[in-house]
């Protein structure tokens, strides 16, 4: 992309849009390394191996953290009261100890002194050899995509997989992949946000999408790789870091390989009602997981558009996103892992629709020329009517390619109608080539005027943002919480208000003691060494 | 009027169009067995206008032809809108009169539906299709839950607001969770409350079928394309009209 804008946005503009995106994400980052919660310390113990359930399905790691804060709390972390306890030889491992303390035969205390510094070293060990796995699996990924071949074009082109049953999504995984798709992602089960635990296993049951669990990314990655092989192109793998459990479950993509994650810094709080500390921890964690594992992440600005119209909220798209950077390179992601959201949802009867669309979305190209994007199909408009959703998916694709999107999730005329067939598939996939085949290139001859429809409006649009990061900087509450929380309870995003005390998941959350030792975070935290493209 | 036949640039021609796949690869074989199962469909003649290979062993086909079934619009049923449409004006008035008081709505989407499209159109002041939602209604007190809300939730909530009616959306249909649902709640409010005080239950949805009210234990069901306008005339219509009328 060229240095100067072609919008006529000018510069001091776009650095103070960052300027206050990090004014108002720093008090939050202070507030997330302030506090731990249940899935950071679940997280935290399968990076060091505890996996698998009881016979209830209860995973080891709810029982071993539910065990240790029964005795001593949160909010020293449980490292050093469970490897305390493997040094005292209570178990011969985590599964025995984890065993034992759902049994009540043993009891757990914060260890001090010699013992404190003898639990510290070996759960650095044992979670140290967790984070290596993932080292391992970034590096195998690396080589598999030389070895192979990566996907050979932008965008790259990611498709849904939603049956329920991971046996029925990996014959459609491949089938979709050998049609001509560049990612793969296994939309969840309905309710997973908001269980706070992982389920275990390959699991066939869902609503309208497939539990995420460790063994179901493996075997989907396994099948992947296999059809990577036979394709002579590397097929990447994507799932959902949302919820209740984003650090485990970006634990567990970094040990089994996946290579693309949803992970939005605040959908949990204002589309699930999670609570807001307990998101920003999470988040945190999660983002330097992926940051770690080589993962890109996908934002999910498109919830913004479907609960809001497109076009008054287009401003909170761009404010999310400079959030979701700021939050993103804090936690260690680098441009090229920032898969930003935006989407196509501006009502269609709206007068001049598509070059609204184009604006924005050259905004956003513009706000982050080295980030890939993820451009998302329009759904709120999709009435039924296949014929005039399967035109407006062309004007949809048409716009991604002349604003150069990194990822295009395809769109399919049946949205709304039913869960993808086959020949929507293939019909929205031929939609996707003939765009791209006819205009792809489109972008070298395409200059909007400066002073033009297009690039007013962009500015327009970039000027609202500000202004509204502004307000959020000068939010305050009774509280005294720093100023996005007060901004996110009153009801500053949407109508949804959503205050810091209040929300699901708030009992898990719990502020650091002195005491409080995390060998994932310590070993995350550090600055990395080397870690490239 | 009321025998018809399918139009399509010719009065009683009949002409239908139909796209479907079969699972074998494309050959003239898999043309003809498209043909046969047009035929079967009643269409005849059927001209197959399109077939594609689709992933590995499939074929897509288009196919138009002329159906000889007759229609009777007389032998149709559904469910007529039974009451009548008033302004946000009129509804403002009508209960000011006959209630004395705001109606109370309680509503959200229940289960793990977390899709609040729905719900939001109908009761946020921002609407749909033109018209305000129930927010605006001076009159109406709007209660919205949003999304992921359990029963018990919705029964407390209606309880502890004095709900006059509670208004449910469901839009994932998936293994018919919405008629599961939508059971187990009117299941519950059956339950909670003696059948004189229960507040008035409508369920709305996309994949809804508006005559499956009794089947499903609530007062009234809306589907594709009800406006805020229509769920409020039809709160007054049973909660002021009916009320002033007895």
């Amino acid at each position: 992309m060229a240095t100067t804008s072609t919008l006529g946005i000018d510069r001091a503009d776009v650095r103070r849009a960052r300027t206050l995106a990090r004014q108002v994400g720093k008090p939050i980052v202070d507030l997330a390394r302030r506090h731990t919660t249940v899935s950071v310390e679940r997280a935290t113990l399968r990076l060091a191996g505890l996996d698998g359930a009881d016979a209830e399905g209860t995973p080891w790691v709810n029982r071993l953290v539910d065990a240790v804060r029964a005795d001593c709390g949160l909010e020293h972390g449980v490292a050093l009261p469970v490897w305390d306890a493997l040094v005292r030889g209570e178990a011969d491992d985590l599964h025995v100890l984890a065993q034992k303390a759902s049994a009540g035969s043993v009891r757990f205390s914060l260890p001090e002194g010699r013992a404190a510094t003898r639990a510290r070293s070996a759960s650095s060990k044992a979670v140290g050899a967790g984070i290596r796995t993932i080292d391992r699996q970034r590096a195998r990924r690396e080589k598999f995509i030389k070895r192979v071949g990566d996907a050979p074009r932008k965008p790259w082109i990611y498709l849904i997989v939603a049956t329920g049953d991971i046996h029925e999504d990996i014959p459609q995984a491949q089938a979709a992949a050998r049609a001509g798709a560049d990612v793969i992602a296994v939309i969840r089960s309905t309710g997973q946000s908001l269980l706070d635990f992982v389920p275990e296993g390959a699991t066939r049951e869902g609503f309208a999408g497939t539990y995420a669990t460790q063994e179901n990314f493996r075997l989907m990655r396994a099948a992947l790789d296999e059809t990577s092989q036979e394709l002579g192109r590397y097929v990447r793998l994507t799932n959902y870091a949302s919820g209740l459990c984003m650090p485990e479950i970006a634990a567990l993509a970094g040990l089994e390989r996946l290579d693309m994650m949803l992970n939005d810094s605040m959908y949990g709080i204002l589309f699930r009602d999670i609570n807001p500390i307990r998101t920003f921890v999470d988040q945190r964690f999660s983002r330097q997981v992926h940051a770690r594992a080589g993962i890109i992440i996908n934002t999910g600005e498109d919830n913004y558009l479907t609960t809001a119209d497109a076009v008054e909220a287009a401003h909170t798209v761009t404010t999310s996103q400079l959030l979701n950077e700021y939050f993103a390179k804090e936690a260690g992601l680098e441009d090229w892992q920032l898969g930003l959201g935006h989407a196509f949802e501006i009502d269609p009867d709206v007068p001049d629709s598509f070059r609204l669309e184009l604006a924005h979305a050259l905004l956003a190209r513009e706000l982050f020329p080295e980030a890939p994007l993820k451009w998302m199909p329009p759904t709120r408009h999709m009435t039924g009517d296949i014929f005039r959703g399967y035109l407006l998916d062309a004007f949809f694709n048409l716009v991604g390619a002349l604003t150069d999107q990194g990822i295009l999730l395809v769109g399919m005329m049946t949205e709304a109608v039913v869960t993808p067939w086959l020949s929507d598939r293939d019909l929205a996939l031929q939609n996707v080539r003939y765009v791209m085949n006819a205009a792809g290139n489109l972008r070298e001859d395409f200059h909007p005027a400066p002073d033009g429809f297009i690039a007013t409006r962009a500015r327009q649009v970039l000027a609202e943002s500000i202004q509204l990061l502004d307000q959020i900087r000068n939010d305050t509450d009774a509280a005294g919480d720093p100023p996005l929380l007060a901004a996110i309870a009153d009801g500053t995003f949407g109508l949804m208000k959503r205050p810091a005390d209040r929300g699901k998941g708030l009992d898990g959350v719990a502020a650091k003691s002195e005491a409080y030792f995390n060998p994932a975070t310590e070993i995350l935290d550090a600055p990395k060494q080397g870690a490239g493209k | 009027m009321s025998i018809i036949r399918p139009y399509g640039d010719t009065t009683g021609d009949g002409m239908v169009q139909l796209s479907f796949t079969l699972p074998m690869p494309h050959s003239k074989v898999a043309e003809g067995a498209a043909v046969q199962l047009a035929n079967k469909m009643g269409m005849e003649p059927a001209l197959v206008v399109h077939a594609k290979p689709v992933g590995e062993g499939f074929t897509f086909f288009v196919v138009y032809g002329r159906v000889s079934h007759l229609v009777d619009t007389d032998a149709v049923s559904v469910v007529e809108r039974d009451y009548p449409l008033l302004t946000p004006k009129e509804a403002n008035a009508a209960i000011k009169q006959g209630l004395r008081r705001r109606l109370v709505v309680v509503g959200g989407c229940i289960g793990t539906d977390a899709h609040t499209v729905g719900i939001d159109a109908i009761l946020n002041i921002k609407g749909f299709a033109g018209e305000k939602g129930l927010e605006y209604y001076r009159e109406l007190k709007v209660v919205n839950l949003g999304a992921q809300v359990s029963v018990p939730e919705l029964v407390a909530a209606a309880r502890a607001e004095k709900a006059d009616a509670v208004l449910v959306s469901q839009v994932v249909t998936q293994r018919d969770a919405h008629l599961l649902n939508t059971r187990e709640m009117s299941a519950a409010f059956r339950e909670a409350y003696p059948a004189d005080r229960r507040p008035l239950l409508v369920v709305g949805g996309p994949r809804f079928d508006e005559a499956m009210s009794a089947d499903l234990g609530v007062d009234r069901v809306f589907t594709r394309g009800t406006t805020p306008g229509e769920v409020a005339s039809f709160l007054v219509h049973r909660l002021v009209s009916a009320k002033v009328a007895s």
